[in-house]
């Protein structure tokens, strides 16, 4: 058993750069992506709430999966779509593909995250800063956002390790990820129970590196509670 | 009307592909909760028992199975399985059907997550309750079945809502071990006409009206069984 490992474990920790990868795109995209869809979700005009609202019920609605295939397989039903300048090495590629389809979907549940930390910044702070004669804009960069974030702060923990849970259905469009790699070497070598302990393994340890990584940034962006 | 009608007329004959893995889907998801909330209730009974090596291993139980991938436990499970059947009984011909191998995959992470909803659901009860019941003269089973477990029921209602919803959608990963459930029905259908954009849009839809309808069921089920009560909902799923 240890001998199999012992052989292949480059392969792993190619796979895991891979994952990576994945997880670090989709993470900056999916909150970039956040931010305009929880605005739109607490608009006072209502098409745009409405669509934001639509947006988060599709992505949290379906399955990851549906979302990836209708994607990845799903474009090229579209003639219009191969022959435009989106389709050569962006489109085509299962690597974009798995980037727009978890960025995406996390961009929703990143939303409703935000949203209930916006919500729940204490209306004082708010007050304050209307008081300092802060501009609508102003206050909300430096007093909501930065606040809703701290806030939210445990629940985008969870959301990473979710992502990365969901980077793992990378491999079902032929990507090479840790567990496409796993997949490969299981039909490779018929040692399935090795291999998997293995990727799990490493999984776990990188989910245990995510929630302590948070938990050092709870605890330097919110001293108060520990004061 | 009629260019729309034709369009849609060379579907029809599959889509009761997708009606048959509709159906699948919701019996998986059917076996996966029943399986998962034995497992959760057993899981939560050791994490608070008096036993350090039960409560450990509970925790870790709890752990892995929500450090991991879904669909790396689903494909441990079916081929791991079958490895360790042949290895530990080589004349055997039992084989674990892929259904009940991915369901009792996807059972074994439900129970992890239900061990920590139904723990804390416990913990939620005042103690003054229990301590009311025993004034009461109820001995420790009459006070936990009459008093901690439909109050502890209530609380845990929104968390294990959530959990349903999110494993309805993870059915999905049973396609990948080659169940007949809605996503690989879709495939079948897609392997007939080539229109895999039509096809897995029609997929997402069902995947929208079952999460949709299950919903609205659970809430007014929450709504039922939290009169008078201050639950903070659960966030994420």
């Amino acid at each position: 058993m240890v001998e199999v490992l012992l052989q292949y474990y480059p392969e792993f920790f190619k796979g895991l750069r891979l994952t990576l990868i994945l997880v670090g795109l989709s993470v900056c995209i999916g909150f970039l992506l956040s931010l305009p869809i929880a605005l739109a979700r607490l608009s006072n005009i209502r098409p745009v709430r409405r669509l934001a609202k639509s947006y988060i019920f599709f992505f949290r609605g379906t399955p990851m999966l549906v979302q990836l295939f209708l994607l990845y397989y799903g474009l090229s039903q579209f003639e219009s779509v191969k022959e435009s300048i989106l389709w050569k090495g962006f489109l085509e590629s299962p690597f974009w593909c798995a980037v727009i389809a978890i960025s995406f979907n996390s961009a929703a549940y990143m939303a409703e995250i935000l949203v209930g930390g916006i919500r729940a910044v204490p209306r004082g702070q708010i007050e304050a800063g209307l008081a300092v004669g802060m501009s609508a804009h102003v206050l909300f960069w430096r007093i909501t956002l930065p606040q809703a974030i701290r806030i939210a702060l445990p629940n985008y923990s969870n959301e990473v390790i979710f992502l990365v849970k969901s980077s793992a259905l990378a491999s079902t469009i032929t990507l090479m990820d840790l567990t496409g790699v796993t997949r490969t070497l299981v039909s490779k070598t018929y040692m399935p129970v090795p291999m998997y302990l293995f990727a799990g393994l490493l999984y776990i340890s990188l989910n245990y590196t995510i929630a302590k990584f948070f938990k050092i940034l709870e605890r330097w962006l919110i001293p108060q509670r520990h004061a | 009307m009629v260019s729309v009608a034709n369009d849609i007329a060379p579907l029809v004959p599959h889509l009761d592909h997708l009606m048959v893995g509709v159906t699948i889907t919701l019996k998986a998801v059917f076996v996966i909760t029943a399986l998962g909330l034995v497992l959760g209730v057993m899981g939560a009974a050791a994490r608070l028992s008096r036993f350090p090596v039960l409560q450990t291993s509970a925790r870790i139980y709890a752990h892995i199975f929500r450090g991991l991938p879904e669909i790396v436990i689903v494909l441990a499970s079916y081929f791991g399985a079958s490895a360790l059947i042949t290895t530990l009984f080589p004349n055997s011909t039992f084989q674990l059907a892929p259904f009940w191998a991915g369901c009792i995959a996807l059972a074994l992470t439900f129970g992890a997550y239900a061990t920590e909803i139904l723990r804390a659901a416990y913990l939620a009860i005042p103690a003054g309750e229990v301590e009311a019941g025993k004034a009461f003269g109820m001995n420790r089973q009459t006070c936990f079945f009459r008093i901690i477990m439909p109050q502890s029921l209530r609380y845990a209602l929104a968390g294990l809502s959530n959990l349903f919803l999110v494993f309805l959608k993870d059915t999905s990963l049973l396609s990948v071990i080659g169940v007949a459930e809605l996503m690989r029905q879709t495939k079948i259908a897609i392997n007939y006409t080539s229109l895999p954009f039509t096809f897995y849009l029609l997929a997402a839809l069902c995947y929208l009206v079952l999460t949709g309808v299950t919903m609205l069921l659970l809430r007014t089920l929450e709504k039922h069984f939290t009169r008078g009560m201050d639950v903070s909902r659960g966030q994420h799923g």
